[in-house]
């Protein structure tokens, strides 16, 4: 460890003036080393950084890249899980049967409105909770803590349990309707009593999660603006709604990008809420989502093929999401800027 | 100085590669780790044992029994609980020829699909040492044997059925009680079944249903018919086949009629209603009485009996394979062999109610003379057994579970459930079955 001075610089003058003889003399061993040591460092700089990152991306080539290209390629032939290996090519023709594929269009419908809700009350709800919990509370800790409970959860245990509570004969809820006259409710046979039901097990599960991420961002708001809003004589939900919001919108962008996603892909929720265990979601289908639906056509149906088709189609509409929340924050971005310009002018 | 940090960051590079390998070797293959299924460390065979549900071997002292007769094998097994998450895992294995089982058992719904496109990766047990051909009902041999005659598995049990009932529901109801007449009463035609039902809810007591599900009627009702998906050219012809159609009437109007308790079976609302003792006959195959008992409980013992069925069918049972795959195949041949002799079935079905396929055990005292104390001692040896010679050869065919299962869990659960007509109810089923089997 050299303890004065740099590194890289020659001895001290003090024990025999290196520096002189250095530069008139042909280069020594001494400096010839001390290039391709250099030389090695300027490499080590350059590429070591790829080799930290490479394991990420070998497995990202094994686990995913080359899984998404295999599932491509299978998706244009007919394939069944019996025989993996003995492929028939049929071009697109799994693609184009899904627009005539009733089962497959009753899906993507599901999964939308299975999405939209379980999304936006779960969204609001973590926004209020949030914000209640931005206040200096007793057992502040306590309640953060409680509010990722869910989230630790596993989904198999969980929905056993809503399953359960949302049972026709012997289930809690109804048992509660019971107790003040109303009659029981069929919750797996209607649709829409079913996608409550499960909408609520996904609310269940990621409010805290989301509640923690906006309270993370809420508490990087300076706390100023507030002080500022308050001397104007704005009320709470006054602060709430033009403070604390506009603040937080790139993370409310994040965590609705997030849940679209974690929508698009429902699976393990409405496949265990099915008494049966089946991925058909209800003898009507009633909660089919696309995962199910994918799901039904490569391991109960065996056709994998037809199953790679679905599971592409559910990729391109995750990148479609993906390029409309990128529209969107750039639109978001620019009005900002917009704004800001509009303010500096007047 | 800068020598250190070089060498820190290669020894760190090198850390890097090696986990990273290690890491993509250990998902590579099974293949490599012969040693630690070949055999362990005291120099035993292992055979390992890939089962579904409750085959009951283990729980019987079958594997003990064998460990002791062979002490230099040891036996493990492993059970995935629903066949229908262990069928498509076993294909998954099979068509990579790595992580199976020395011995993988296989559903009766899926022997057909099995023998026809994967017979090549099982051993022919046809011919092994120990296996006799005339040990086993000849239809049971058959499924599990290919057009060249190659036998892939061997039959463990059979599901020879009879009708479970509520003798205290019975009663109630002005019905006949004893078996014997309970038998006569529907003997026959599962029309007259219904007719029995409609009786039964005339006067049986409130809130109990005359059956548990309409889809456990169909599936009672199908198992009785000769045909049923396919004919024997392997043509699917449920959509014209009448006694497919016999049975879907029945079943339909038993949910039209609302005589079923809206249950489907096997899930926990149905265990739930066992418990609570919400219906009064369950179609019962040798395999059924386990549920009953299990869930049932206390409350429900000898409140049950047992009748003939309608008519005689068959409702499940599986079979035992060697993959071609399997480390110690000759080992596994001998057990396989062993497990599933005549001598060992008997001493399931006395321990576990597992019905046997070898019917050369059907004169041993353990199934001749067999009576269940939960069912107030009902001689089930000499139902079953009865049920069994009656049951008819069967036509079966790849994908009879799929056609099935949508039969029941769309149509007829809609139907039952949704309160939909049994001609919207037939259609829903077609065009999922359609949908199931277009490749």
């Amino acid at each position: 460890m050299t303890t004065t001075g740099s590194p890289v610089s020659a001895p001290p003058t003090h024990q025999g003036g290196a520096a002189p003889r250095h530069r008139n003399a042909p280069p020594s061993r001494e400096a010839r080393r001390r290039e391709r040591r250099s030389r090695w460092y300027q490499r080590d700089v350059k590429w070591s950084p790829y080799a930290f990152v490479a394991p990420f991306f070998v497995f990202f080539g094994a686990f995913s890249l080359f899984p998404l290209l295999y599932t491509g390629w299978a998706s244009l032939h007919k394939v069944s899980l019996t025989a993996p290996t003995d492929m028939e090519w049929v071009g697109l023709r799994n693609f184009t049967r899904l627009f005539e594929d009733d089962f497959f269009w009753n899906s993507l419908g599901n999964t939308f409105t299975l999405g939209v809700i379980s999304t936006v009350p779960q969204l609001m709800m973590a926004l209020g909770l949030a914000h209640l919990l931005n206040y200096k509370l007793r057992g502040a800790t306590f309640f953060r803590v409680a509010m990722l409970a869910p989230y630790a959860t596993s989904v198999a245990a969980a929905t056993l349990v809503f399953v359960m509570i949302f049972g026709r004969d012997y289930g809690m809820i109804n048992w509660a309707l019971g107790t003040v006259g109303i009659d029981p409710v069929d919750w797996h046979n209607d649709k829409w009593t079913a996608q409550f039901a499960i909408s609520t097990i996904v609310i269940w599960r990621w409010t805290g999660y989301n509640t923690l991420i906006y309270l993370a961002a809420m508490q990087a708001v300076p706390k100023d603006l507030y002080e500022s809003a308050a001397l104007d004589g704005a009320s709470r939900w006054q602060q709430f709604v033009h403070v604390t919001i506009p603040s937080l919108r790139p993370t409310i962008l994040f965590t609705i990008v997030v849940s679209t996603i974690g929508a698009t892909q429902l699976f393990g929720e409405p496949l265990l809420f099915n008494p049966g265990g089946g991925p058909n979601g209800g003898p009507d289908r009633q909660y089919q989502t696309l995962g199910l639906y994918l799901y039904e056509q490569g391991w109960t149906n065996l056709h994998l093929g037809r199953a790679s088709a679905i599971a592409w189609v559910m990729f391109l509409l995750l990148v479609l999401i993906a390029l409309v929340n990128w529209a969107i924050s750039y639109w978001m971005k620019k009005s900002e800027l917009g704004r800001k310009a509009a303010r500096r002018r007047s | 100085m800068r020598k250190t940090r070089t060498t820190r960051r290669a020894v760190a590079l090198a850390a890097v590669a090696v986990i990273g390998s290690g890491l993509l070797a250990g998902c590579a293959s099974d293949d490599g780790t012969d040693s630690e299924s070949g055999g362990d460390s005291d120099g035993k065979t292992v055979i390992t044992v890939g089962l579904f549900g409750t085959f009951g071997f283990q729980e019987a002292g079958l594997y003990e029994e064998y460990e002791k007769l062979n002490p230099k094998v040891e036996i493990k097994q492993t059970v995935i609980e629903r066949n229908e998450n262990y069928y498509p895992q076993l294909l998954t294995r099979l068509s990579s020829n790595s992580g199976l089982a020395d011995i993988q058992a296989i559903e009766v719904a899926n022997i057909a699909e099995v023998v026809r496109t994967q017979a090549d990766k099982f051993v022919d047990l046809g011919k092994a040492d120990g296996v006799t051909k005339e040990d086993f009902l000849s239809w049971k041999w058959d499924q599990a044997t290919t057009q060249d005659g190659k036998t892939i598995g061997l039959g463990t049990d059979i599901g020879p059925m009879a009708i479970c009932y509520r003798k205290d529901y019975f009663e109630a109801a002005g019905l006949p009680t004893d078996r014997e007449e309970v038998g006569k009463l529907w003997a026959g035609d599962w029309q007259k079944y219904i007719d029995a039902g409609k009786r039964f809810q005339e006067k049986g007591p409130d809130g109990v249903a005359w059956v548990d599900s309409a889809g456990g009627v169909y599936n009672a009702a199908i198992s009785s018919s000769a045909t049923r998906y396919y004919n024997e050219q392997g043509d699917v012809i449920y959509k014209t086949n009448p006694d497919v159609q016999k049975a879907w009437d029945v079943a339909a109007e038993a949910a039209t009629e609302g005589m079923t308790a809206k249950l489907q079976q096997f899930t926990k609302p149905w265990e739930n209603a066992i418990n609570n003792g919400d219906f009064a006959t369950v179609s019962c195959p040798a395999w059924m009485l386990g549920n009953l008992q299990s869930k049932g409980g206390e409350k429900a013992k000898d409140k049950w009996d047992i009748a003939q069925a309608p008519k005689a069918g068959n409702w499940g049972g599986s079979f035992l394979g060697v993959p071609e795959a399997s480390k110690n195949k000759e080992e596994a041949i001998k057990f396989a062999a062993w497990l599933t002799a005549p001598t060992q079935q008997a001493k399931l079905f006395a321990e576990r109610g597992s019905f046997p396929s070898a019917q050369a055990s059907y004169d041993t005292p353990e199934v001749a003379e067999a009576k269940h104390e939960f069912f107030d001692d009902a001689p089930i040896g000499p139902i079953f057994s009865q049920a069994a010679k009656g049951i008819p050869t069967q036509v079966i065919g790849p994908k009879d579970q799929l056609i099935q299962e949508n039969i029941v869990g769309t149509g007829l659960l809609q139907i039952e459930q949704k309160g939909v007509s049994p001609d919207d109810g037939w259609k829903a089923a077609v065009k999922a079955v359609d949908n199931a089997l277009d490749e």
